[in-house]
Formats: structure tokens, C-alpha cells, sequence
């Protein structure tokens, strides 16, 4: 089966319960509606699109799978599969390295090694030593935007905050983030739906990360990627294959993540006046405002394969299938959060799992919240007022990821 | 009033380090650990309750001495 179209089989939807199709363009802009559906009649969800997968939709439910490990496992955690032809690569390449990114790719036992090899880079302290470089980045950015009536708050700054940062604490090239960006958007987003550019975007920027390794191997350094050559786990030091795949990995993992939640937060403050003037007012509710734009504007969703199985309501789940984890939907029941449709700047209640929940918790949060918070934080200093200049003009980027990939705003009141 | 991290459920969200950073230790993998041997000063069982509230894998509890 080949995915051509960007709504599979160019069908539309009637019952999401049996047929959600992830990729669909009303879901990605609005998926809260469905999602309130299917919480309440189905659920576990089931689709045969896209390679078919179940989708749970409950708090208590994705949390409860998330900790059934290795029952739903990570050696597959995308939402869209890959053709036929990469996933020969992959199995090859499982078979004769082991996994793939870890750790996003790793379960129990080799799982926790390998998270705790890169953990110390995100911890609180760490994150605060990459702040002042943060801002940096922001003013510059911002600095390009003086003097304008108008301008693209996701593509000419949300989306170049992030490649920057990353490639700071990577010790790679920040002049090339836009090649970065450009590798992550073909792997990532536009890759769900182009089987070819997907392979040929995954081939460059291993590329890419051979040739650093060769680079830190003759000038080893105090930076991450040398640091991983030196790394051991179960007293072996990594392959190439593995150092190149966990870069790669933290390449990527903090790039569309992160500027998705950024431009939704612009998104939000430019067409909710209320809230803007709110939180310029009140620069101290910013933390608070950013935890409930991570809950109500939640970008990731990730996946598992089924290993064993699995009877959930009413869902039988069998060995193969993929399951999602739609953390986004989470964060939206009304279990566990009040008003839970409702964007509420000052919500005090706010455990939502934006960044997942259990072992696999995103190891990059830190540095997003911290992004997030400067990115906004000086964003509003320089352009208190701004507002969206149409709905026409944002679209949304979904499956994996969901975030505007335009907020075309007006500057100034 | 006295609290607890359970260390199995810990993932290093820190949300708790955020809200009311005198209240917990992180260690360099970010896992927390209650200051003080948990124990709250007085004026802040608000901020301890909002941590307790706010942690995703509901890893705080109260402790009853």
C-alpha cells in the first residue's frame, strides 16, 4: 500500500471510531472534537489507514499503556510507517546493530543505560547554562522583525529558535540550521506522506553525523557527540552506528517538537486578546500560561508496537500492531482536568503529559519549557500587541507532530 | 506538613523543581528528591499541595509522621 494522498485513499472519514485517519486536514486543525467522541463511545479506537493502528483517546488509559512495557514496545514509535523499502533497511539494520535511536527506540533492560547517558545534557542546571545563548538567538531574531508592519511568527521565529539552540549544544555548525531544519522537516513531517524523501532525509543526516564522529574522533572535545564516543554502557563503548543514531536523534527530537509549541502559543496569544494583554501585564503567569499551552496545544503524539496480546476495552490487540499514544488527548479528559475544551491562562491543576509519561518521559522537556519561556517571554517584550492577520493564512502540520507552519500576524496594535 | 518523591515513580518532569524550587533537589539525571527530608516550611503547604497537584506520574504524596 502506498501513501500518496494527504487524506489516504482520498476518502473521507465517517466513523472515526473504526476509520480515524490521522493525516486528515479538519482533524489536525481541530482534533478536540473527535477526540471528546471517542472518549466517551469508543475509547480504543481502530483504523486501517495508514498501515492500521489503535488509538487511545483516555488520560488513564494512555498512562496505563505507557508503563506496560515491553508490552507495547519502542522499537517503532511512528505514527506513519515506513514503505516497505525502509522498513527492510530498518529490520537490517536492527538485526545487525541493535536499536536504532536510543533511547527513544530502546526498552527495558537496554533502555535505561542509554537515557541516562543523555539526561545530564536537559537537567535543570544544564538547561540554565544554555539560557543566555537562548536569548541571544531570540533578540537576533527579533531584531530582523523591528521596524515590519507584519510577519510570520512561526516561520520567521518560532521555527528558528530551535535549530539554533540544538546545534549550540550539539557543537555543530549553527550557520547550517537551516539545512537542519530542511532534513527534519523531509524526515519528519513532509516524509509521512513521500516514502522516497523520508529515506534520502534519514541518509543525510547520518551522513552528516559519520562525518562529525570521523571529525571528534581525531579532535576529541568536551561537546556531546564526543562525549558519547567516550560513553559505555554495559562496559562497551557504543558503535558508530549507535552515536550517529542517538545524534541524529537529538537532532531532531527537540526541532519540529518545539517550534510547533512555540508558534501555537503565538498562534493562541494572537487571536485571544484577552490573554495576550494578560500575560504582558503579568509577565510572572508566563511559566503557568506555557503549561496550558503545552496541555491544550500538546503537539506530539508518539507510537508502540503491540508485542503481546492485549484485551482493553473491548479492543483486541494482537502482536504487530501499532498503537499510538496521543498524549494530546489525553490532555484534554475531562477526568483529570476541569473545563478541560477551554484554554484557561491561570489553570493551577495542570499534570498533563505533553512530554509523555513513564520511562520515556521526553528527556528534552527542560530545554523546551526553557525555549518556550524565552522565546515568549521576549517575543512580548519587543511586540506586546500583535494580532492574526486571517485564519486562511495558518495551516497545520500534523500525524507525529501538529503545529502551524504559518502565523501571519500584523505588529504593533 | 511532610512530603515524599517516590523515586520508582520519578521520571524528571520537574515540575515540581519549577513551581517551588526551595522544596526539592534534582540530581544531574533531573530526578528529584523532597529538601529538607521533606518537610515543608510553614507558608509554603500551598506550593507543596500545587506540586503535588501538578506531577504527571502522581510521584508526590504527603507523608504522615
Amino acid at each position: 500500500m502506498t501513501n500518496t494522498s494527504k487524506n489516504e485513499n482520498g476518502c473521507p472519514v465517517h466513523d472515526w471510531a473504526t476509520d480515524y485517519d490521522v493525516m486528515d486536514e479538519g482533524y489536525t486543525r481541530d482534533p478536540g472534537p473527535v477526540w471528546k467522541d471517542l472518549r466517551q463511545k469508543c475509547p480504543i479506537a481502530h483504523s486501517t489507514r495508514w498501515g492500521g493502528s489503535w488509538m487511545p483517546t483516555r488520560y488513564a488509559d494512555i498512562q496505563k499503556i505507557a508503563g506496560m512495557v515491553p508490552t507495547f514496545s519502542s522499537r517503532s514509535i511512528t505514527v506513519i510507517p515506513p514503505d516497505p523499502e525502509l522498513r527492510e533497511e530498518l529490520i537490517a539494520e536492527l538485526k545487525a546493530y541493535g536499536t536504532e535511536n536510543p533511547p527513544i527506540t530502546a526498552d527495558p533492560p537496554e533502555h535505561n543505560a542509554f537515557k541516562r547517558l543523555i539526561l545530564p545534557f536537559f537537567s535543570p542546571r544544564a538547561v540554565a547554562g544554555y539560557t543566555a545563548m537562548t536569548e541571544q538567538i531570540c533578540k537576533g531574531l527579533l531584531d530582523e522583525l523591528e521596524g515590519r508592519d507584519t510577519a510570520d511568527a512561526a516561520a520567521e521565529y518560532a521555527q528558528q529558535i530551535p535549530p539554533r539552540v540544538i546545534a549550540y549544544i550539539l557543537g555543530i555548525d549553527i550557520a547550517r540550521a537551516a539545512e537542519f531544519t530542511q532534513w527534519t522537516q523531509e524526515l519528519l513531517e513532509l516524509g509521512q506522506t513521500d516514502p522516497e524523501l523520508r529515506r534520502s532525509a534519514r541518509a543525510k543526516i547520518r551522513a552528516f553525523f559519520y562525518e562529525q564522529i570521523e571529525d571528534r574522533k581525531k579532535n576529541p572535545g568536551d561537546d556531546v557527540i564526543s562525549k558519547l564516543l567516550e560513553a559505555e554502557v554495559e562496559g562497551e563503548k557504543l558503535t558508530d552506528h549507535t552515536v550517529a543514531g542517538m545524534c541524529n536523534l537529538l537532532l531532531v527530537a527537540g526541532i519540529d517538537t518545539t517550534w510547533s509549541s512555540i508558534g501555537s502559543a503565538l498562534y493562541h496569544f494572537s487571536t485571544h486578546p484577552e490573554d495576550r494583554e494578560r500575560v504582558v501585564a503579568e509577565p510572572d503567569l508566563l511559566p503557568t500560561a506555557v503549561e496550558e499551552v503545552l496541555r491544550y496545544y500538546s503537539p506530539v503524539t508518539m507510537a508502540r508496537k503491540v508485542t503481546e496480546e492485549v484485551s482493553m476495552h473491548g479492543a483486541e490487540m494482537k502482536p504487530g500492531d501499532k498503537l499510538l499514544m496521543t498524549f494530546p488527548a489525553a490532555n484534554r479528559d475531562p477526568d483529570v482536568f476541569e473545563q478541560p475544551e477551554e484554554f484557561v491562562i491561570d489553570r493551577q491543576q495542570n499534570r498533563h503529559i505533553a512530554f509523555g509519561t513513564g520511562i520515556h518521559r521526553c528527556a528534552g522537556s527542560n530545554l523546551a519549557r526553557m525555549e518556550l519561556l524565552v522565546g515568549l517571554r521576549l517575543w512580548f517584550e519587543r511586540f506586546p500587541e500583535f494580532s492574526l492577520v486571517s485564519e486562511e493564512g495558518v495551516t497545520w502540520a500534523g500525524g507525529q507532530v501538529r503545529g502551524p507552519r504559518n502565523v501571519p500576524v500584523k505588529l504593533g496594535a | 506538613m511532610r512530603i515524599r518523591v517516590n523515586p520508582n515513580l520519578c521520571q524528571g518532569h520537574n515540575r515540581c523543581f519549577s513551581l517551588a524550587p526551595e522544596l526539592f533537589e534534582v540530581d544531574d539525571f533531573g530526578l528529584a528528591t523532597a529538601a529538607n527530608d521533606g518537610q515543608v516550611p510553614a507558608g509554603m503547604e500551598d506550593e507543596a499541595q500545587l506540586c503535588i497537584d501538578n506531577c504527571p506520574e502522581f510521584a508526590i504524596t504527603k507523608v504522615d509522621d
